[in-house]
């Protein structure tokens, strides 16, 4: 890396940390959710990413992989007194009741048992040619949701867990998110990375080149699943409860959304999407409500906010068919490149 | 260096391969000419083991290649240009020719490697940062050999090179190919192209629907008069 990088990236980082602690300690309590929610989101998004985008694998089962996640951070981090308030139907199974955990460990456990279940599905499925996995993992993911809403007595069925300490702030949901983009980075530059990209764009090829498909596959798939987990645990802390609705395929869909717009196979394109889908809904807000221009007055009209929101979604797609970012990835010399040109077309210009 | 004996492949009840032998001695160029679905493809298929045969023998030095996973076949020293190019496009030049490389380790002889291919390939040097999709069919094709030898192969088989390149590409082509073949590598070549596999090849063999019905020289079945007939025609390529 050159200097003039080392420092612009160092620059960077402080003016994030800064900012983390500026809104950490003023900014009030809504603003901070939706700052929470664009970190998170983008973990969520690249797991997806290093599965869908970067490995070409057609996974439908994202939300299945986060309610793992939150469930296990949730449990592992509720005191004794708190589960037994939830679980009064039926109580919680023991040893469950009196297990507990620091966030971090309850996070990495979380993740671990994503990536195990992962695993579980995708050894099998994963074998096979053909997008065989879009079927199996859509399955799985209705299929924990079915199973979280009837075992009572450990996740505490449709009632959901609730008054889950609320451990999440900015510093872990970007501290997460900050691990999550430089294990990816690292990743995607390492030879795995180059593997997964081969069998994304060519299976016969990359085989021919002597790559093992399902070994790669599988790392890939086992690797998204887990970062899934912390996500989702972090989400679970941040919200305080969750139940199994929450884990629909909808929530798929969103992650799917956020990957579509910033482009599959961008790391920074899946960072930029995830702070526009978890922030816009926000930011549109003021379309519903009244508008005043000063010599009229415009009535708000409620849900004007989402017709907004789909239509510019719908523009993005269409006019940038590989998303926001393609494949591409931000670097200062790029950057550095772009602002350099506008004034040597003035120069010309100016001959 | 590879063997293959009686060897059957069907695909359902299609017969692809009726038992066919043959045999690819190393340091040579080997041709396999024939028309299109004589089984050609299918041959290559069964010996890196991405077509399972029914009865019949590939060895490669004595070793029974039949065992072998297909992405073992690489690292056993025999790689594939497989049919149509398939490059990875969405990748960069220098991309899908380090993943060429992809299992060796020697850094420092796969840098050697890329200059010696760059060296083959002046036009994939210039190109290097271009994405591979959108490079011409022919510099597809340069960049398919490219990245296979960046494996370093004993043996190298390539799949009708010349299919759909203009006649000027294919002539550039194959005499690259002779270079290859002159710094020691060992060549099977499969080809529609006769006139021009035919010319390059030690040894030619003609396969028809699932047989091989003819065996020589390069040179002697050029100027057979069945060969003639039915792949160079009469008057082309004069
Ligand atoms: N995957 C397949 N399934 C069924 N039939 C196939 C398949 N691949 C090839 N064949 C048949 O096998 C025969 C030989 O095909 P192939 O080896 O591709 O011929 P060539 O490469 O000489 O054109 C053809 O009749 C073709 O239709
Ligand atoms: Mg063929």
């Amino acid at each position: 890396m050159k200097r003039r990088n080392i420092i612009l990236t160092s620059i960077s980082i402080l003016l994030l940390l800064v900012f983390i602690f500026v809104a950490d300690s003023s900014f009030d309590a809504y603003k901070v959710r939706i700052l929470n929610l664009c970190a998170i989101y983008t973990v969520l998004g690249l797991s997806m990413n290093l599965i869908n985008g970067f490995t070409g694998l057609f996974s439908l089962g994202h939300a299945g992989f986060m309610a793992v996640g939150a469930y296990t951070t949730a449990l592992l981090t509720m005191s004794a007194a708190t589960k037994q308030q939830n679980f009064f139907l039926a109580p919680i199974l023991p040893p469950l009741d009196r297990l507990n955990a620091p966030f971090l460990v309850a996070l990495l456990v979380g993740g671990l048992l994503s990536a195990f279940v992962a695993l579980l599905i995708g050894a099998p499925v994963l074998r096979l040619k053909g997008d065989y996995l879009a079927i199996a993992t859509l399955g799985f993911s209705e299929i924990i949701r079915i199973v979280f809403t009837n075992t009572q007595r450990i996740t505490n069925g449709a009632l959901g867990l609730k008054a889950i300490p609320s451990t999440t702030n900015l510093w872990w949901s970007y501290g997460a998110a900050a691990f999550t983009v430089v294990i990816m980075a690292l990743l995607i530059s390492s030879s795995y990375g180059k593997a997964f990209k081969a069998i994304r764009e060519d299976e016969i090829a990359a085989e021919s080149m002597g790559i093992n498909l399902f070994k790669h596959k599988v790392l890939s798939f086992v690797i998204g699943a887990f970062f899934a987990g912390v996500g989702g645990g972090l989400l679970g802390s941040l919200m305080g409860t969750i139940d199994p609705q929450m884990f629909k395929f909808a929530f798929t869909f969103n992650i799917l959304l956020i990957i579509v717009l910033g482009g599959m196979g961008s790391i920074t394109g899946t960072v930029i999407a995830a702070f526009i889908i978890s922030s816009a809904g926000e930011l549109l807000r003021f379309l519903d409500q009244s508008i005043n221009l000063g010599f009229v007055v415009i009535p708000g009209i409620s849900g004007l906010r989402m017709v907004v929101f789909s239509a510019l979604l719908m523009v993005v797609v269409l006019f940038f068919r590989n998303g926001l970012m393609g494949t591409n990835e931000f670097s200062w010399d790029k950057v550095i490149g772009l602002l350099q040109r506008r004034p040597l077309i003035k120069r010309r210009l100016g001959q | 260096m590879l063997k293959i004996n009686d060897l059957v492949v069907s695909y359902g009840k299609v017969e692809a391969l009726k038992g066919i032998s043959l045999e690819v001695e190393e340091g040579k160029i080997v041709t396999l000419i024939g028309a299109n679905g004589a089984g050609k493809s299918t041959t290559l298929k069964s010996i890196v083991g991405l077509a399972k045969p029914q009865s019949g023998t590939i060895t490669y030095n004595g070793k029974n290649l039949l065992l072998e996973d297909t992405k073992n076949m690489v690292r056993s020293g025999i790689t594939l240009v497989p049919e149509g190019r398939r490059v990875f496009p969405n990748l960069t030049v220098l991309e899908n020719l380090k993943i060429g490389a992809y299992c060796r380790k020697d850094a420092k002889a796969i840098k050697d490697d890329l200059e010696w291919v760059y060296s083959l390939f002046p036009k994939l040097k210039d190109r290097s940062w271009q994405q591979a999709g959108t490079l011409s069919g022919g510099e597809q094709q340069m960049l398919a050999v490219g990245r296979a030898l960046m494996s370093r192969p004993k043996l190298l088989m390539m799949d009708e090179p010349s299919l759909g390149l203009a006649p000027l590409i294919v002539k550039e082509l194959f005499n690259i190919i002779k270079e290859i073949h002159k710094q020691g590598m060992t060549i099977l070549l499969i080809e529609q192209n006769a006139f021009a596999a035919l010319k390059i090849a030690d040894i030619a063999y003609v396969l028809e629907t699932g047989n091989i019905t003819l065996k020589g020289t390069g040179q002697e079945l050029l100027t057979n008069e069945e060969v003639k007939k039915a792949y160079l025609g009469e008057s082309t390529h004069a």
